[in-house]
């Protein structure tokens, strides 16, 4: 079916392409690869999700109440800041192991959306939920990653060096001092992604926004400068997230005599 | 001139009621493994929690930061740890006599920490310790992985500095001729408690 330069995809055309994942489902069965049921499970959340997501934005595209905007923003932001805790293996303890990756987000990505939607893009009205929404999730799944990565390193590096962090505080050196160069280390690891996906961006690899804006019939210069609009976006919201991250983070690492605290992580 | 005074220092594991290491004195200690000694020296450096107070002549550690008491009452680990490449890059200054008085050439400072025996990293890490200036220096078996000769020349090196600074030393040693040769007052750890023992 085609419509003004958008083909409208058929049930049949998702359970064709959704077979194929069945097929490697089945092949990882086959290979003992211990990963099918995840990969099952991961696709079947992947439906609900977006399909959910679909009939949401359809009801609150034809109402635009700041309120719902507000709160499917909250429930995005309090999911990816759960994904970011789930992704480290030693987090730290109590709220501070949710806190820390969400507050940074939150910082990061909400600031950045609002900046582009008040400065940029300037929709009417700026809440526009056509523009908040994709806006705001491609801004919090990318910096998820970066964030989730730093800490993730951070917190890993902390551990396998303790024996140097404390010798370096031994000798009366200040705590920033003494992770100066793991902060460094995770800060770098954070961006790493989002450097190289610029770089290879249109020649590599066809960004999904780009591809998604080209599918749905956009010029293609058009969909050109969204992308590089979002790219921008992502890498400054993804350093300020992880940056914030990796401070707060190294800051609950120790505490105010300056000792090193290990006992905040968890296994 | 350096005097250290502990003072009703507990914390899980150790706890102290008084210690007092006059400027220039060198006390050691023992006790079997895993009766609490490190714990103790920790303590006093302020690298683990701990209640109580400990005073550098008049100076209470509450008084300082914690980087600041650490600076001038340094705990030397067991084992030393290096953060950069070079043996160099560790300490701003490396006096040369103590280089020469562990048996080490002044080369040895642009050497990569990797390369080095870790009897050698250990000599090292006493200079190193040194070469920030702290007042007081607690110990903990810092002769652990040495061989007689180098045993002696960190005897004589901690030696020089306490004469050279007038400052105390806590020396944690499982070898009673050593205690008896560095250390004047000896005490030992048993259950966490501390207690002063009669001359071995």
């Amino acid at each position: 079916m085609q419509s003004e330069g958008l083909i409208i995809l058929s049930p049949l055309d998702l359970g064709i392409a959704s077979s194929l994942v069945l097929l490697l489902a089945g092949l990882s069965w086959q290979l003992r690869l211990g990963i099918g049921r995840r990969v099952l499970i991961a696709a079947a959340r992947s439906t609900v999700q977006l399909l959910l997501l679909g009939l949401v934005l359809k009801a609150l595209f034809s109402s635009d109440n700041p309120w719902l905007v507000a709160a499917l923003a909250a429930v995005m932001l309090g999911v990816a800041g759960y994904e970011v805790m789930a992704r480290q293996k030693h987090r730290l303890r109590g709220i501070w192991g949710y806190g820390t990756g969400a507050l940074s987000m939150f910082l990061s990505s909400f600031s950045i959306a609002v900046l582009a939607l008040l400065v940029l893009l300037q929709p009417e009205p700026w809440y526009l939920p056509q523009y908040a929404i994709p806006l705001l999730g491609m801004l919090l799944g990318n910096t998820m990653t970066g964030i989730a990565v730093s800490l993730d390193n951070l917190t890993r590096q902390t551990l396998e060096k303790a024996g140097q962090i404390e010798t370096r505080l031994a000798l009366g050196q200040s705590a920033a001092e003494a992770i100066g160069d793991i902060r460094r280390e995770a800060l770098r690891s954070g961006l790493i992604p989002i450097v190289n996906s610029m770089s290879t961006a249109g020649i590599v690899s066809l960004p999904g926004m780009m591809t998604g804006q080209i599918l749905a019939g956009s010029p293609p210069m058009e969909a050109a400068k969204y992308q590089l609009l979002i790219l921008f976006l992502i890498a400054a919201g993804t350093g300020l997230g992880s940056m914030t991250a990796v401070m707060l983070g190294s800051k609950r690492l120790f505490d105010r005599r300056s000792r090193l605290r290990c006992d905040r992580l968890t296994e | 001139m350096s005097r250290l005074r502990v003072e009703r220092l507990s914390r899980p594991g150790v706890s102290v009621s008084n210690l007092v290491i006059d400027a220039g004195i060198c006390a050691a200690v023992h006790g079997a493994s895993g009766s609490g000694k490190t714990l103790l020296l920790r303590a006093i450096a302020d690298l683990d929690e701990a209640q109580g107070e400990v005073w550098l002549d008049e100076r209470a550690r509450s008084s300082m930061s914690g980087p600041q008491w650490r600076q001038r009452v340094m705990y030397v680990a067991s084992e030393s740890h290096w953060w950069a490449s070079l043996v160099r890059e560790h300490a701003l200054d490396w006096p040369a006599d103590d280089l020469q008085t562990l048996g080490l050439e002044p080369d040895v400072l642009d050497w990569e920490v990797r390369r080095l025996s870790s009897g050698e990293r250990q000599r090292l890490a006493l200079v190193r310790a040194i070469s920030h200036s702290p007042s007081a220096l607690l110990l903990d078996e810092p002769t652990a992985n040495l061989d007689g000769v180098n045993a002696e020349r960190v005897e004589r090196l901690i030696e020089a500095w306490r004469r050279r600074t007038d400052g105390c030393v806590l020396w944690v040693s499982h070898d009673p001729g050593q205690r008896a040769r560095v250390a004047s007052i000896r005490y030992q750890v048993e259950a966490g408690k501390l207690r002063q023992t009669d001359a071995e």
